[in-house]
């Protein structure tokens, strides 16, 4: 259906490579921030290449173990992963380059509400990562990237220039969601109630919600940090009688809500897809919109358990302790959702499918763990040990890059009008799912063993599964690297893409791939809900 | 005669606004007075300047910035700035209660 | 997308139905925006409010040094500055745009005004040794007669240069916002029908006052 007979796209109504960086389309935009958001994963990633290489031996050996300089270029590295993975990596990930793409697609809108507030959000992200990326040449953070107080008033240079690129960043990153939630609230097509919104549309729009609500409590802490390293305003430091864990409270008010902002729209995806590759009707379709709500609503509530081993106070700790199990129901509401829906479905294990399978595993594992970490008890054991790197690795990693790797398949065809080899595409999951497992499985044990986290080096009895951990990390990058050739083989040679390949109903897939720059030829009118299969 | 539809853009008529401004004034006005006399009720002169702010807030909310003739959908978006406000305050204060004050620290 | 058509003499974009449908996400667009400002501000209020209670008669020493006069006058200067706003966009709503430039100039003055008294502020404490945190000079105020009683006394002049310096920089930012509007209103840009951009920055000029409406009492007169 829905053909444009001109031939005309997205991508090739306006020429010019130039037409890419002034283009209003949030079609055009998401692939600005795909591309940008590519290349700084590679950064991030070859840095956790570098950690996993120094922790492949310890040092005493001999210098096989020593691959960077010392422990103070081992602590730049780590925040640099961290701070390039978070802040531009997994945050702007699935919202910027996904939602951009298909959240208007989704609800039959012909752009978002404020297309140049979007291109604009993009420029925002660009200014803050350059100023982050420039700091590497000035001096180096060895803060890792929460920047916690008193350490970060005092050590290397170039806290402010970190802090100020991460607090523009987040400007983008409110921008964003703002942006989503009117076009979500003003836009959808006639007949396009909320409640036939597709899901992956409802956790975009929790997480815009949590966007919009978190990020200016983490403006005014990083606000305040810069105050304090250039005026000594004395509200973080404890030598003026400051409170460095209110930093703490007031960084996890953002940061935790943050976590959700990376998982939500992962879980969105995954609806997506558990959905179309069994090709049944979404077991529980109102129960998973609002749990993506509840989940947004109880992230504000829980951001204590960062801090059990702060020294806040012993009621404030059992407090988040008991609310942080919240976490478990919505969250929970959604797998077993998941799970029905692949109960007696048509499965097919096409790539996307077995990357959201992947999530369903892994993110499970992430989230048990998470539980078993809201147990105060055990979090002073397990606080600042690898438990607690493999657990967010699992839910980050495992739960949220499954996710975007799924995602990118499933979409493929749509954005690009190709297609993609499927046996490649399998292969990469293949390397990736493994390699990830082999990764941080291990680091489960080392962590439960005591190896704390943070550290270039470490005792002896924990080089075997340290070997086995940087040996999976080489196993990740095969993977990524034929997930890469896939995509890149697909855009050049890929056969061209049917409108709809994967039979699914939502209304992206109603339109031509790739769509037409104004989305639909007709205006959609939305006549059912979004997964009428059966 | 411009405004055929009254429920977008509800114009506030000039002698509202300029009452209103009189109520801001004088509520400016009773705040100093309070405060030249708070030595006779030392413990509630904080509650008294802030339950002024909060008047003096509410005219600026409902008159000035319109929010009483807003949508609700703005209104209760406007509110949720507020609600995550008091929730950070409670928790934080929660922890700095029990541990600087009861001296409850992990 | 860029394209943009005119419905009932209003330029509406392609993606919206009509002026009113643009008009309603508009504004809802500038009040998520406006719950970002609550939100950041709102920090520092938390963060003030704490260390209140924490330190009371620190911040009541600190408080002893602000003027209340001057805050008082800035008060005032405010709250007129936000009527005159309010009727920069009444009079474009009742299609008198004339009128409408000579209220938001005042309010631009009314906001010169409140800055300048500020710069006085600030500088006759940067005089007398006072400056926020841990470049606070007990010994410069010493000699202007001032024997510091609280070792920690520029906590609360970090939080007070912080809040109303920050503050100041929106009352600046407010400023640019308001001269920009009212040269699109100049440029006849504005008529009863359309006027979004006068009243999102009339909204945002209102919460400064409303934050200022807070700050006075907490810095000037709870000490």
């Amino acid at each position: 259906m829905g053909h444009h007979s001109s031939g005309k796209n997205y991508i090739n109504e306006e020429p010019g490579l130039l037409s890419w960086f002034t283009s209003l389309d949030h079609k055009r935009i998401a692939i600005l921030y795909f591309v940008s958001v590519m290349t700084f994963f590679l950064v991030g990633g070859i840095m956790a290449l570098l950690l996993r290489l120094e922790l492949f031996a310890p040092n005493t050996t001999a210098n096989v173990g020593q691959v960077l300089k010392n422990g103070d270029v081992y602590n730049q590295v780590l925040t640099y992963h961290g701070a390039i993975m978070v802040f531009m990596v997994i945050i702007p990930g699935i919202p910027a380059i996904l939602g951009n793409f298909f959240l208007p697609l989704q609800i039959g809108a012909k752009d978002v509400a404020f297309p140049r507030l979007n291109l604009a959000s993009w420029y925002v992200l660009m200014l803050g990562a350059t100023l982050a990326i420039l700091t590497f040449f000035n001096s180096k953070i060895d803060t890792g990237w929460t920047f916690y107080t008193p350490y970060s008033i005092r050590t290397g240079s170039s806290v402010v220039m970190m802090v100020v690129a991460a607090f523009i960043m987040g400007m983008s990153s409110i921008l964003t969601g703002l942006n989503f939630i009117v076009t979500v609230h003003k836009l959808r097509a006639p007949g396009m109630s909320m409640f036939r919104m597709p899901l992956f549309t409802w956790a975009i729009y929790s997480t815009a919600i949590l966007q919009v609500l978190a990020t200016p409590v983490l403006g005014i802490t990083l606000l305040l940090l810069v105050m304090e390293r250039t005026f000594g305003v004395g509200i973080f430091d404890p030598k003026l009688g400051g409170d460095p864990v209110l930093f703490q409270h007031f960084f996890w008010f953002y940061s935790h809500p943050a976590v959700y902002i990376m998982i939500l729209p992962a879980m969105g995806v995954v609806s997506e897809l558990i959905t179309t590759y069994s090709k049944k009707t979404i077991f529980g379709y109102t129960a998973i919109a609002y749990s993506s709500i509840g989940i947004a609503a109880v992230s504000f509530f829980v951001w204590g358990h960062h801090m059990f081993v702060s020294g806040q106070s012993e009621v404030a700790g059992i407090i988040f302790s008991f609310l942080t199990m919240l976490v478990g129901v919505p969250t929970a509401i959604k797998m077993f959702n998941w799970l029905a829906t692949l109960y007696k479905g048509s499965i097919q294990f096409s790539a996307p499918m077995l990357f959201a399978l992947g999530f369903l595993f892994l993110f499970a594992i992430g989230g048990v763990t998470g539980i078993m970490l809201a147990v105060t008890a055990i979090d002073v054991h397990f606080h600042d040990t690898y438990f607690v790197v493999a657990h967010f690795h699992y839910v980050m990693v495992g739960g949220t890059l499954m996710a975007i790797m799924g995602g990118f398949f499933h979409w493929f065809p749509k954005m690009f009008g190709k297609m993609y080899n499927e046996t490649t595409a399998i292969a990469s999951w293949v390397f990736i799912f493994i390699g990830f497992n082999v990764t941080f499985f291990p680091q489960f044990i080392l962590g439960a063993k005591g190896m704390p986290r943070r550290y270039f080096d470490y005792v002896l009895e924990y080089e075997q599964l340290n070997k086995i951990s940087t040996m999976g990390s080489w196993l990740i990058t095969i993977g990524f690297l034929i997930g890469l050739y896939t995509i890149i083989r697909g855009l050049t040679s890929g056969a061209k893409a049917p409108d709809n390949p994967w039979g699914a109903k939502t209304l992206e897939w109603q339109t031509s791939s790739p769509p037409i720059m104004h989305n639909f030829d007709h205006d959609p009118v939305v006549t059912a809900g979004p997964y009428e299969y059966k | 005669m411009a405004h055929h539809d009254s429920d977008a853009e509800h114009v506030t008529p000039l002698n509202v606004y300029l009452k209103i401004a009189g109520g801001l004034f004088a509520l400016t006005f009773l705040t100093i007075i309070a405060h030249v006399f708070k030595q006779h009720y030392l413990g509630l002169a904080p509650y008294i300047a802030f339950a002024i702010a909060a008047a003096k807030a509410y005219l600026v909310m409902a008159y000035f910035m319109h929010l009483k003739y807003d949508t609700a959908g703005n209104r209760i978006i406007f509110a949720t700035g507020f609600i995550g406000l008091a929730l950070l305050f409670a928790i934080c204060a929660i922890d700095i209660y029990t541990r600087v004050f009861q001296g409850s620290i992990l | 997308m860029s394209t943009s058509r005119l419905v009932n003499g209003v330029e509406v974009a392609s993606h919206y139905r009509d002026e009113k449908h643009q008009y309603a996400s508009n504004k809802e667009g500038i009040w998520l925006f406006m719950v970002t400002e609550i939100l950041m501000f709102g920090g520092l209020f938390v963060g003030y409010i704490l260390f209140h209670s924490l330190y009371p008669e620190m911040f009541a020493e600190g408080a002893s040094f602000l003027d209340w006069k001057l805050g008082f006058i800035n008060t005032l200067v405010l709250i007129f500055s936000s009527l005159t706003m309010a009727l920069g966009i009444y009079f474009n709503q009742v299609g008198q745009p004339k009128k409408a430039t000579w209220a938001l100039a005042i309010t631009i003055l009314c906001g010169a005004i409140f800055m300048v008294i500020k710069y006085f502020e600030y500088t006759h404490k940067f005089h007398m040794g006072i400056f926020p945190g841990k470049f606070l000079d007990p010994a410069m105020m010493a000699e202007y007669g001032h024997t510091v009683q609280n070792s920690n006394l520029g906590l609360y002049f970090g939080f007070y240069f912080c809040m109303s310096g920050l503050h100041g920089l929106h009352v600046l930012i407010g400023m640019g916002l308001i001269t920009w509007v009212m040269i699109k209103n100049i440029k006849g840009d504005f008529n009863p029908k359309y006027y979004t951009p006068i009243e999102g920055v009339g909204i945002f000029w209102h919460i400064v006052d409303l934050i200022w409406i807070f700050l006075f009492p907490l810095l000037y007169l709870v000490g």
